[in-house]
This record gives C-alpha cells, structure tokens and sequence, in this order.
C-alpha cells in the first residue's frame, strides 16, 4: 500500500497528518499487543470490583488489618494501664467504649486485641490451609489404597467435635494452674484448631483434585511423559486452588471466632495477652452491670467475621464460571 | 508392501467392577477391549469405527500407556510398547502422540497457548534448546493455521475448531511418527470437521505422520483412511481396506451400520434396503457367548452361540468375524 500523503501530491500539512495517524495507530497496535491477555483471575476481578458486598467487607478487613499492624493509630491511650477508681464506668466522652472491671480502656484494649485475634486466625487459616491440600491433593491424585487410608484418617479428625476436641488438646498441654508464656499459647491455640479444622480442606481439595485429574488435559500432559509432580503443579494445582481459596477466606472468620470461644472458656489465649476472646471472657461475669464490656469486642468480633465470610461469598460467586 | 510400525496382538484391556465400601470385592470386569490385533503401517491412516461403549477410546488409551493392558503385546518399530520404561518410555512419548476428543477440556484453561504448545519442550528439553522455544511454538501455530501472535491468549478465548488446532500442535510438537486420533472431529460443527479433517490430511503428506484415526462417523473414517477396522463390543469384528469395508462389507454389522449411513440423494431413499437392528448393546461385563453380536444379528444360528467366530479372510477377500460373512452392497 502507498502512503496516503505521497498519492495526494504531498502538501507538508497533509504528510505529517498522515505521519501522525500513522504512529498513532502504530501506538495503538503495540498498546493492544502488550495488553495482559485476561485470565481467568482478572476476570474474576473485573466482576468483584463492581460488586459492594466485595468493596464493603475488603474495607471493614483493612481498617481491622491497619488496627492490627498499626493500633496506636487508633487510640494513644495504653491498654494494659489499669485505673481501678474508673472501674465498670459505662461509656463517656473520656472512653468511648467505657472501662472494664480492672480499670482498663475498653476502646484502647479493642484496637490492640485485634492484633492477637487476626493472627491467631491467619495463622491457623494457613496452617489448615497447608495441611489439608497438601494430603486432599495427594489422596486426590494418588491411588486408591493411599486415598483410603488418609481419608479415613481425616474422618478421625473430622470426627471430633470442634470444642470437645480443642478442650481435650488445651487441657491436657497446659495444666490449670499453670500460666503459659503468649507465645507458647499462641502456637497452642494455632494449632489445635489447624489439627481439628485440616479434613474440611482436605476433603476440598480432595474432590477438586479427583475432578481435575479426569480432565483431557491431564491426559495429555501424562501422554506427553510429564512427571507427576509436574502434573500435580502445572495441571491440578492451578485448577484446585479457587475453592480451597474461598474456604480459607471463609474460615479465616470463623477461626477469629474460635479463638474468642476457646478465650471465653479460659482455655485459649488469656490475660496478659490482649485479644477480643480474653476482652469476652473477663465479661463474663459482669454483663447485667457493665454490658458495655462484652457487647463492644463482641461486636468487633461478630463484624470481621462477617465481613470474612461476605468476602468469601463474593471471591465464590466471582470464580464460579456457572454464577455468572 | 507396506512396513507396519505399530503392530498391536491379541490387546487385552478389563476394567474390575468392585462394589463394597471399605472392603472392595471385584464382581465382575467390564471387557472394553478383548483381544484386538491390527497393523499400523508407516504413513498410513487405520480408521477405527464403532458405536459408543464398544472400546475404541480405551483401545488408544492403553496405546498411549495411560492405562495399562491385561494382557497383549503392542510393538513400536519392533520394540515392545507395554515393556518399555525410562528413557525408553520417554522417547517412546516423543514418537507416539494423541489428539483427544473433547476440546474444551483436553486444554488446561489456566495455560496460555504457549505454554499449552510449548509444553512438550519444557518435558523433553533435548529436543529443543530454550531459547528457541518461542519461535517452534509460534511455527507449530503457523503450521496448524493459528496466528502466531496469539501465544499468549488463553484457550476460553478460542474457538472449538480453532482449540482442536491448539490440540494437534502440542501433538505435533515433538516430531512424533504415529497420532493417536481419538474422536478428533467428534465435538465440532461440520464445517469445522471439515476443515480439521483436511488439516489432518495436508499434515500427513508433509510429515509422512501415521494415524490411528478413530471415530464413530464412518463418512469421517471414509475421508481419510486407507485402511478401515470396525469394533463391536470390544473386538474387531472386520478390517479390510477403504474399498473392502464399504464397496464389499462382510460382516453383517459392518453392513448394519453402512445402511444407517444418510444418503444425500432424495430419488434414491427408500431404494435401499435399510437393515435395523434390534435391541441395546450387551453388557461389557456380561457379553453374549460366541459372537458377541448374535444378539442383534439376523443370520444368527446355533454355532454362533458356542463358536467365537475368528477374524480371518472370508470368501477369498478380507478378514471378517462371522461364520457366514458374505458380500452385500449396502449403499
């Protein structure tokens, strides 16, 4: 093809209208090559951004993120200074949300317990998360011998009522009129509800990983002579990881709520460790004369939690093909 | 005559049937495969044809070494198939590939293209040094007629025909000698078929490729194949040449299908006369004595019940498994 300009005679103007249009579109051209081809996960993001459930509980976790990293952001009152004369006082313009029995800002001792109680949940999230795709993908993709054995392993765990059995673990690691240091139960509180929650995962993982390894793809990848740690990675791995996702998301909530539930029965974490469970636990016994003491850290507990599991319902809905 | 480099004999394949929740007790097998011998020769198509559940898809899976066999001998080249491990197996995989039925899932959806037909180098990295990935995979696209440039687009964003394409590049990827066709055409529209069909028919005269072209469309073997085998419940019940299968078919079911066949040509329906058969399929786990297709068959006599007819040459022409194969135009 002849360039335009050149066919008209080529007055200045005209060449370097042409010249102009002709980097544009040039422009253009290299614009759309380099645009990132969409995947399935940036199609999911397109679709969450749009979605106000998804905006409103991603605000509620990184105001409560921020709180956790960042709590003297919130409140410069110290949590652990007790005012025994302010003792039980409802709330007031001085303490928003009141004073507890020792004294203590309550408001003050919600911005800091959020830190414990978010890390309790992301770390037992994890380690749930680990535990039980790890062993669903290996009894998803092994053979059947294998498959039944941690199968019926996993029910024994699955089997177990979830207080009963965290009960049993915390009582029996810590003596009751021992106190343990924050650290050690911290990691106590982890992982007794990772070694009770895991079957949920794996059985997750399990069944998305049988549905999976049926795939053509994985057939031809096997015709190819691809190594089953190759298979498992490049080919169920990718395919597996949404659900398990959205559990986590979801769990994550409901382990924040666990640990307030171990702390309230005062085999979880408990004072000097500040967390919203240690706060509704040392309620307990004052709720007709000081509400204020439980419905506060309740509600911060009963709001992540939703927004948890509001978040989970919306990353579910977006990374399900058959909603949309 | 033509040199055989797949030579299958006497491929055996059963599926255990077990019932029982914790301790599994096998009832049963289902016999997909029983007993099937056939010849591949360099450069040539063997159509395999048969209605569902008779077989065929199993048949190119325990080819492929996806499953195993019970029983039987397959030789690539001389080599035993079944026997082979290693660095054997491994290169076996280089010379035997497999293009599968369904496009939409035989692609990994969160694979690009590239990474779906550049696959086969990252496994077998000797035959391509990884720089030069990018630029085979592009060709291997060219080849097949895709735009190269779509290398980094994702399978959702095909089409079927054009997913198949993606297909038959990863499976030409290494260079293999024989492909393994299992329903290739099978999930698309016809004038996709058509278009696949002749892609698979123009790559074969270039790289002097081998197909085991199965179908369940004989109109689909007819196009392609030199040499055609007809499978029924497990077994092939008759295998000839293109012309002997369906200018001179022996088999009565062989027959039974031709004349189910559609004729385009509106003065000629209801010349011919169309064979019906009667009843389902038999039970795999289950199958009739003899002749498996006695159930179904109109010339069925006592001897077909206790004798399992042999597939040999019958009147002087093709092999055929019938104790009273004849010649019958059908179309």
């Amino acid at each position: 093809m002849s360039d335009p300009g050149s066919v008209s005679g080529g007055s200045g103007l005209e060449a370097a209208a042409a010249a102009g249009v002709d980097q544009l579109s040039h422009v253009d051209d290299s614009s759309q090559k380099q645009r990132k081809p969409r995947s399935l996960w940036s199609d999911a993001w397109g679709e969450l951004r749009t979605k106000p459930t998804f905006i409103i509980s991603l605000v509620i976790i990184a105001v409560i993120v921020l709180m956790a990293i960042w709590p003297t952001l919130f409140t410069s009152v110290d949590p652990r200074h007790a005012d025994l004369d302010k003792s039980l006082q409802p709330p007031s313009g001085d303490a928003w949300f009141g004073y507890d029995l020792q004294g203590y800002d309550v408001y003050a001792r919600a911005m800091h317990g959020a830190r414990a109680s978010l890390l309790v949940g992301i770390f037992a999230t994890l380690l749930t998360v680990l535990i039980g795709s790890t062993v669903g993908i290996i009894a998803g993709y092994a053979k059947t011998w294998l498959d039944s054995l941690l199968s019926r392993f996993a029910d024994i765990f699955a089997g177990i009522p979830f207080v009963l059995g965290a009960i049993v673990i915390l009582t029996t690691l810590n003596a009751p009129s021992e106190n343990p240091g924050v650290v050690r139960i911290v990691t106590q509180v982890v992982l007794s509800i990772a070694v009770l929650s895991w079957p949920v995962a794996m059985r997750i993982m399990r069944s998305a990983t049988l549905v999976a390894k049926q795939q053509d793809y994985v057939k031809a990848a096997r015709g190819l002579g691809a190594s089953p740690l190759r298979i498992v990675f490049r080919h169920l791995l990718p395919n597996t990881v949404a659900p398990v996702l959205v559990y986590a998301t979801i769990a994550l909530g409901a382990f924040i709520g666990a640990e307030a539930t171990l702390a309230f029965l005062g085999i979880g974490l408990r004072p000097p460790v500040v967390s919203w469970g240690v706060m509704i636990s040392e309620s307990r016994d004052y709720f007709q004369s000081a509400p204020h003491m439980l419905l506060f850290p309740a509600g911060f507990v009963t709001v992540t939690v939703l927004a948890f599991v509001m978040l989970g319902d919306a990353v579910r809905d977006a990374l399900d093909p058959k909603s949309r | 005559m033509a040199e055989p480099i797949l030579e299958v004999e006497g491929l055996v394949k059963h599926f255990p049937v077990r019932v029982g929740v914790l301790f599994k007790r096998t009832v049963g097998h289902v016999q997909a495969v029983d007993g099937v011998s056939f010849t591949l020769n360099k450069g040539e198509t063997l159509g395999v044809v048969g209605e569902s559940g008779c077989g065929k898809s199993t048949l190119a899976q325990v080819l492929m070494r996806l499953e195993p066999p019970t029983a039987g001998v397959a030789r690539f080249e001389g080599r035993d198939i079944f026997g082979m491990k290693g660095a054997e197996l491994r290169k076996l995989r280089r010379d035997i590939q497999i293009v599968l039925q369904d496009p939409y899932t035989s692609l990994n959806p969160r694979m690009t293209v590239g990474d779906i037909v550049g696959e086969p180098y990252e496994i077998h990295t000797e035959v391509a040094p990884k720089g030069d990935r990018q630029r085979k995979v592009q060709e291997l696209l060219e080849i097949v007629g895709l735009n190269p440039e779509h290398i980094n687009r994702y399978p959702h964003q095909f089409s079927g025909g054009q997913r198949q394409r993606i297909g038959i590049a990863r499976a030409l990827a290494l260079k293999p000698k024989v492909i393994v066709c299992d329903e290739p055409v099978s999930a698309l529209d016809v004038s996709i078929q058509a278009q696949v069909m002749n892609l698979l028919g123009e790559l074969q005269a270039e790289m002097g490729l081998s197909y085991l072209f199965i179908a369940h469309d004989l109109s689909v073997v007819r196009h392609l194949s030199n040499r055609v085998a007809v499978m029924y419940l497990g077994k092939i019940v008759e295998i000839g040449t293109e012309d002997d299968i369906y200018e001179r078919p022996m088999h009565p079911y062989t027959q039974a299908l031709l004349s189910a066949v559609p004729v385009p040509d509106p003065t000629q329906r209801g010349r011919r006369d169309v064979i019906r058969l009667t009843g389902d399929v038999p039970s795999p786990i289950d199958p009739p004595s003899g002749c498996r297709f006695r159930t179904r068959c109109w010339k069925a006599q006592d001897i077909c019940a206790t004798e399992v007819p042999e597939l040999v040459p019958r009147n002087g022409g093709h092999p055929a498994a019938c104790h009273f194969a004849e010649e019958r135009a059908v179309v």
